[in-house]
C-alpha cells in the first residue's frame, strides 16, 4: 500500500488515468497568472496558506483588542479606557467606560474571533495549506479549487462575526460567551443570529479544508513517502483533519437549531415556561412552545468544541516536534509513539466532551465516566512531553528564535496540561468551575501552546515562505517580552481563580466584596496584558519588514531534512519541485547520522548515488 | 526498499493531480474525497437525529404525537397535533429505493459502455428524486394545514429539521443528477471515463440510506 506508485502502475488500476483526469478538468490551464489570480483567487496552496496566515494575523489584533477591553475593566473597573483603544471603543460603541454590554460583547467576541478566526485558520489553514503538499512532496493540494473556496468561505464568516458586534450596538451584540449556551443565547440580541451563521460558515470552511488535507495526504505522497516517513507536522494535520471532518458538522447542526429557535420560534433548546405571557421587550418571534432540552445544546456544542481544542493544539504539537528535532540535531525520540499518541489524543478527544458540563446538571454517573476518559488523555500527552524532553536530551541545541518558541510551547503546554487535570476531576472542578482558573488553563494551552507554536512555525518557515529571514534580534526581544508578559498575565489567573474570582463578570468587585482584595493582582494582569498586546506589534512589524527587506534566505537555511527544504529556491515556484518530484528514501529526522559527514540527511538524498547532496546548499 | 526510479517529466499544468497520485484502496482522489464528505455529512445528520432522540425521550410519548391515523379526521394527538402518514411516506421511501436501484443500473450501463442505458437510468433516477420531493412538499403542506409547525411542539421542530435537511440533500442530489444527465445526454461519458457517474451514485445512495434510517426512526417508532 505504501509502495510508491509509478505512472505505469497507475494506468493498470481499475479505472484508466484518463477518467481520473476528468475530475479535475477545467482547472489550471497554466500560464503566468495576473494579479487577481495570483494574489486573490489563487489556487496555489502556498498562496492560500499565506492568505490564511495574513488574515489570521489581522484578526489576532481584533481579538487581542477585545481582550484588552476585558482586562481594562478588571484592572481599572469603571474607569474610562485611556489611549487610542479608548477612543476606538468610544467611536465604535459610544462609551469609553466598559459597561455591561460592552464587557459581555468583548469577552464573547474575543473568544469567538480567537478560536474561529485566528487559531484554527492559522494552524490548520495557514500551516496545513502551506506545509502539507511541500512536506509530502506533492505539487499542490488534491483539489486546488476547493482549497481556494475554503479560504473564501472564511470571509463571509469574518464579516458576519464583525457585523454581529455592531448590528444592534453593544446591547445587540452576542453576549453569551463563545459557547452561546441557550437560553442565554436565545434571549440575546440580533447579533447572536449572525454569530451562529458566521460559526456555521467557518465550520463549512473547516470541512472543505479537512476533506482536502486528508485526500492530499493519503493519495498524493511522493514516491517512497510512506505514512511512517511523514514529518510529525503532516501527521498532526492529518489527524486534526479527521477530527475536524467528523466533529464540525455537529456544531453546524447545533447552530442551525439555535438559529431556528431564535428566528422561527421552534423549541429545540427552550424549556417550557421560559417565555411566558406577552412581554413587550421580547422579540415577537419568541413564541416558543417550550419542551426543548437546554443541555442538549451543550452536548452538541461540546461534541464539536472539545475535539476542536485538539484541532487547535495538535498541529502545534506537530510543528514543535519538527522544530525541536531540527534544532537539537537529533532524531525525534520515539517517532511512532509520537504518532500513536496524537492518534490517542484525538480518539479520546471524541469521548470526553462531558467534562465541560459537570456543573450543568448532567447525571453524576455520566460525569464519572467523562472524568475517567478525560484523565486518560494525560497518558498520550505525557508520552509526547517526555519524548520532547528526550529529544532535547544531549542534543546540540541551537537556541534560534523558533527553538525558543518551541521550548516555550513545551513548558507552557505542560503547565496548561497539568491545570487541565484539576478540572478533569469532578470534585475539584466544582470548586474552580467558571472561575479564572479555567481562563488561565485555556490561555496556557491556547496562547502558550497553540500561539507559541504558531510563532515558532512562522519564524521557522518564514524563510521558505517569503525567501527572506526575519530579523532575529527583534525575534528574541519579541520572545522574551511575550514570554514574560504572557506569564504575568495568565499565571496570576490561577491564583485569583482558586480564590474564587468568577469569569464573565463585568464588575466582580462590587457584586462580590470578597473579590475586592484581588484588585492588585488584576491590575498586574492588566498591565502585563497591555505589554503583551503591544509587543505583538513588534512581531507584525518584523513580519512586514522582513517580507521586503529581510536578509535573503537560502534553500535550506536550517539544514533541515524534510522535503519542503529541498524545494528550490525559497520561496518555491508554482508546482513546488521543478520537473521531477523528489523520491524519498528515509524518515525526516535523520540528524547527526553516522552515514554522512554533515549532521543532516535529507529525506530525498539517495546514498547509493555518489556524493553531492541534492538538498544541500 | 522499493521505490520508483526517475519519475518522468510532468507537464506543470497537471497540478493537483500529480503524475503519481496514487489509488488508495483502489480509490481515485475524487472518490476518496466523496467518501470523506459523506462521513462528514453523516455526522451532520447524527447531530440532528440525536436532537430528535433526546427530545423525544424528554417528552412523554402521549404528548409527542398520535400513534395512528393517516390524516383521518379525529386522529389527533393529545396536543391536537396531526399524525404522520407512514403509508404515503412508505410509498415515497419505496420510490427512493427504486431510484437507488436505477442508479446502480445507470452505472452498470456505462461500465459496459452503454450510453443510452446510462441516459435512461440516470433520467429515471432524477425523476424518482423529483417525485420524492413532490410528495414531501405535499406532505409538508398537509401537516402545516393540520397545524403541525416548527413552533407548536418539538415534535414539529425535530420532524421538519430532520426531514427538511434530508430534503435539501435530495434537492441537491436531483440537481447533481440533472447536471450529470445533461452531460450523459451529450455522450459525455464513456466506458473508460465515467467517474463522475460513480461519484453522483455514491452521493445518491447515501441520501437514500439516510432516508431509510430517518423513516425508520421518525415514522415507524
Amino acid at each position: 500500500m505504501n509502495a510508491p506508485a509509478s505512472p505505469g502502475a497507475h494506468a493498470g488500476g481499475a479505472e484508466p488515468h484518463a477518467a481520473h483526469g476528468h475530475d479535475h478538468a477545467g482547472h489550471d490551464e497554466h500560464h503566468e497568472p495576473g494579479f487577481f489570480r495570483k494574489y486573490i483567487w489563487s489556487h496555489d496552496h502556498k498562496m492560500i496558506g499565506k492568505q490564511f496566515l495574513i488574515t489570521s494575523l489581522v484578526w489576532l489584533f481584533v481579538g487581542g483588542g477585545l481582550a484588552l477591553i476585558v482586562r481594562w475593566q478588571l484592572g481599572f473597573p469603571n474607569e474610562p479606557i485611556s489611549g487610542p483603544l479608548g477612543s476606538l471603543v468610544e467611536a465604535l460603541w459610544g462609551t469609553r467606560t466598559v459597561n455591561g454590554d460592552v464587557y459581555n460583547m468583548a469577552f464573547t467576541m474575543h473568544a469567538s474571533i480567537m478560536i474561529f478566526g485566528v487559531i484554527i485558520p492559522m494552524l490548520v489553514g495557514a500551516f496545513g495549506n502551506y506545509l502539507t503538499p511541500l512536506m509530502i512532496g506533492a505539487r499542490d493540494m488534491a483539489f486546488p479549487f476547493l482549497n481556494a473556496l475554503s479560504y473564501w468561505f472564511m470571509w463571509p464568516a469574518f464579516l458576519l462575526l464583525t457585523a454581529s458586534m455592531f448590528i444592534g450596538g453593544a446591547s445587540g451584540a452576542p453576549a453569551s460567551g463563545w459557547t452561546a449556551y441557550p437560553p442565554l443565547s436565545y434571549l440575546a440580541g440580533q447579533g447572536q443570529t449572525l454569530w451562529s451563521l458566521g460559526v456555521f460558515l467557518a465550520g463549512a470552511s473547516s470541512i472543505m479544508g479537512a476533506v482536502n488535507y486528508i485526500t492530499t495526504i493519503v493519495t498524493m505522497r511522493a514516491p517512497g513517502m510512506k505514512f511512517f516517513r511523514m514529518p510529525m507536522t503532516v501527521w498532526a494535520i492529518f489527524i486534526t483533519s479527521i477530527l475536524g471532518l467528523l466533529a464540525t458538522p455537529v456544531i453546524g447542526s447545533a447552530q442551525i437549531m439555535l438559529t431556528m429557535d431564535r428566528v422561527f420560534g421552534s423549541s429545540f433548546f427552550i424549556p417550557k415556561g421560559l417565555v411566558q405571557g406577552t412581554d413587550p421587550d421580547l422579540n415577537p418571534y419568541q413564541m416558543a412552545s417550550g419542551g426543548g432540552a437546554v443541555i442538549l445544546y451543550q452536548h452538541l456544542f461540546w461534541f464539536y468544541s472539545h475535539p476542536a481544542v485538539y484541532i487547535m493544539i495538535l498541529p502545534g504539537m506537530g510543528m514543535v516536534s519538527d522544530i525541536l528535532a531540527t534544532f537539537s540535531r537529533k532524531p525525534i525520540f520515539g517517532y511512532r509513539p509520537m504518532v500513536y499518541s496524537i492518534g490517542g489524543i484525538a480518539g479520546l478527544g471524541f469521548i470526553v466532551w462531558g467534562h465541560h458540563m459537570f456543573q450543568a446538571g448532567m447525571n453524576p454517573m455520566l460525569g464519572m465516566t467523562f472524568m475517567l476518559s478525560t484523565m486518560m488523555i494525560a497518558l498520550p500527552s505525557a508520552i509526547k512531553t517526555f519524548n520532547w524532553l528526550a529529544t532535547l536530551w544531549r542534543g546540540s541545541i541551537q537556541f534560534t528564535v523558533p527553538m525558543c518558541y518551541a521550548l516555550g510551547f513545551v513548558s507552557m503546554f505542560v503547565i496548561g496540561g497539568l491545570s487541565g487535570i484539576f478540572m478533569a476531576a469532578t470534585p475539584v472542578d466544582m470548586h474552580i468551575h467558571d472561575t479564572y482558573f479555567i481562563v488561565a488553563h485555556i490561555h496556557y494551552v491556547l496562547f502558550g501552546g497553540s500561539l507559541f507554536a504558531a510563532f515558532a512555525g512562522i519564524y521557522f518557515w518564514f524563510p521558505k515562505m517569503f525567501g527572506r529571514h526575519m530579523n532575529y534580534k527583534l525575534g528574541y526581544l519579541h520572545f522574551a517580552i511575550t514570554f514574560l508578559a504572557f506569564n504575568g498575565t495568565f499565571f496570576v489567573m490561577h491564583l485569583v481563580g482558586l480564590g474564587g474570582m468568577h469569569r464573565r463578570t463585568q464588575d466582580p468587585y462590587s457584586y462580590y466584596p470578597y473579590i475586592e482584595s484581588m484588585l492588585p493582582e488584576n491590575r498586574i494582569m492588566t498591565i502585563s496584558a497591555i505589554v503583551l498586546g503591544f509587543t505583538q506589534l513588534l512581531f507584525v512589524f518584523n513580519v512586514v519588514w522582513s517580507m521586503f527587506k529581510g536578509e535573503k534566505a537560502t534553500q535550506n537555511p536550517w539544514n533541515c531534512n524534510s522535503l519542503e527544504w529541498t524545494a528550490a529556491p525559497s520561496p518555491p515556484p508554482h508546482g513546488n519541485f521543478g520537473p521531477v518530484i523528489p523520491t524519498v528514501y528515509r524518515g525526516p529526522y535523520e540528524y547527526s547520522s553516522p552515514e554522512v559527514a554533515e549532521d543532516w540527511l535529507p529525506q530525498n538524498r539517495d546514498l547509493a548515488k555518489p556524493a553531492g547532496a541534492p538538498a544541500g546548499h | 526498499m522499493s521505490h520508483a526510479g526517475a519519475v518522468p517529466l510532468a507537464p506543470i499544468d497537471t497540478l493537483g493531480q500529480t503524475e503519481y497520485s496514487r489509488r488508495t484502496f483502489g480509490f481515485t482522489p475524487g472518490k476518496f474525497a466523496m467518501w470523506l464528505f459523506l462521513a462528514s455529512d453523516a455526522m451532520g445528520f447524527v447531530g440532528l437525529l440525536s436532537a430528535y432522540i433526546v427530545l423525544r425521550f424528554a417528552n412523554p410519548s402521549a404528548t409527542w404525537r398520535p400513534e395512528t391515523g393517516n390524516w383521518v379526521a379525529g386522529a389527533e394527538g393529545a396536543e391536537g397535533l396531526p399524525a404522520l402518514a407512514p403509508i404515503l411516506t412508505g410509498i415515497n421511501t419505496f420510490i427512493l429505493i427504486v431510484s437507488s436501484f436505477t442508479m446502480v443500473l445507470a452505472l452498470d450501463a456505462i461500465q459496459k459502455g452503454n450510453q443510452k442505458g446510462l441516459k435512461l437510468f440516470l433520467g429515471i433516477t432524477a425523476l424518482c428524486g423529483m417525485t420524492f420531493l413532490g410528495i414531501q412538499v405535499y406532505e409538508y403542506q398537509h401537516l402545516l394545514h393540520e397545524g403541525l409547525s416548527m413552533w407548536v411542539h418539538p415534535y414539529g421542530a425535530t420532524f421538519y429539521i430532520c426531514t427538511g435537511f434530508h430534503g435539501a440533500h435530495v434537492l441537491a442530489g436531483v440537481i447533481y443528477l440533472t447536471c450529470i444527465w445533461i452531460k450523459s445526454a451529450r455522450g459525455g461519458y464513456t466506458k473508460e471515463n465515467h467517474s463522475a457517474v460513480e461519484l453522483v451514485g455514491l452521493f445518491w445512495h447515501f441520501v437514500d440510506l439516510v432516508w431509510i434510517i430517518l423513516f425508520t426512526i421518525i415514522y415507524l417508532f
